[in-house]
């Protein structure tokens, strides 16, 4: 009898640790379907890339620009890193630390890309002015904005850990932004690839 | 112990900072000095391409980390199928695009 309560009890904590997995799970299976959605940008892309009907072209792209965006993403990914480091070493101050600069990198590169579609649009070269630019914003656009959202959610997560500090749950969710942020500087990879480098070529 | 366990994944980190900077650097020089041919080059700068992101996911992302089965890697490998098949597949039948219009 009192075997099978201790099995039950192991159980649930076994199932209470599991929880946490799962959604760690959970999280990587929500990054293979946002890979699918920037598949069909990059598809779409891909193939609309010469339609510039004798507007802006991929030749024309601003580089300092997007090497500038690039090795800020890069770094932010690598702090985002060590904020993880730091919260295992149960270092909250370092963890915060770290949180911010990646949050205020993450700013900067959104700030770069804002400019470079001002630019653009004040070029003439708009969302509408062909089948090329349509797929360039709707590409670029949408990782800007996945990098805004973790930018906000960092912030969310800095106002529960100085509030709570370093627990089981923000720890899976400081993991998880950080997994994002990761995910999000390897998107930008294939952007630099595709987009830029081969449209400068 | 778990002291030593920390030192191994800042190095880690900072390897996969090395690498991933190495691997941006490469493509950006050989584009911006038009070095190669055009096709050469596009291979290149693809395959460096994705060696940084093979580079992210072993050093930043954790992808061997924790037991039993790695349904994450099942995943993404499924994603990675699926990936390729839209985009190569899209490119593909567009390349018919000329001859039906």
């Amino acid at each position: 009898m009192s075997q099978t309560i201790s099995a039950h009890v192991s159980d649930q904590n076994h199932g209470h640790v599991d929880q946490e997995g799962l959604k760690t799970l959970g999280f990587w299976i929500f990054l293979v379907t946002d890979c699918l959605l920037f598949a069909t940008f990059f598809a779409a892309y891909a193939v609309l890339r010469t339609h510039t009907e004798g507007g802006f072209s991929a030749k024309d792209f601003n580089v300092p620009n997007f090497i500038i965006e690039t090795f800020i993403l890069l770094t932010s990914s690598f702090t985002s890193g060590l904020a993880v480091l730091s919260m295992h070493k149960g270092n909250k101050k370092g963890l915060i630390r770290w949180l911010i600069i990646t949050l205020l990198l993450g700013a900067a590169f959104v700030g770069l890309e804002v400019k470079e579609f001002a630019d653009l649009a004040a070029e003439g070269a708009t969302i509408s002015r062909s089948a090329f630019l349509t797929s360039f914003f709707a590409l670029v656009g949408t990782h800007g904005a996945h990098v805004t959202f973790g930018i906000f959610w960092m912030i969310g997560i800095l106002f529960q850990l100085s509030k709570r500090g370093i627990t089981p749950v923000t720890t899976r969710k400081v993991s998880l932004v950080s997994l994002y942020w990761h995910f999000l500087d390897a998107v930008w990879i294939f952007i630099l690839t595709v987009v830029y480098l081969m449209g400068v070529m | 112990m778990s002291n030593q366990e920390h030192t191994a994944s800042i190095k880690a980190y900072v390897t996969g900072f090395i690498l991933s900077i190495v691997l941006t650097v490469i493509p950006l020089v050989l584009v911006l000095n038009h070095m190669m041919g055009k096709a050469a080059l596009t291979v290149s700068i693809l395959l460096a391409a994705v060696l940084q992101f093979v580079v992210q996911l072993f050093f930043f992302m954790h992808i061997r980390d924790g037991e039993g089965p790695r349904y994450n890697v099942m995943a993404l490998i499924l994603g990675i199928i699926f990936v390729v098949t839209i985009v190569a597949g899209a490119i593909w039948i567009m390349s018919f695009n000329s001859q039906v219009q």
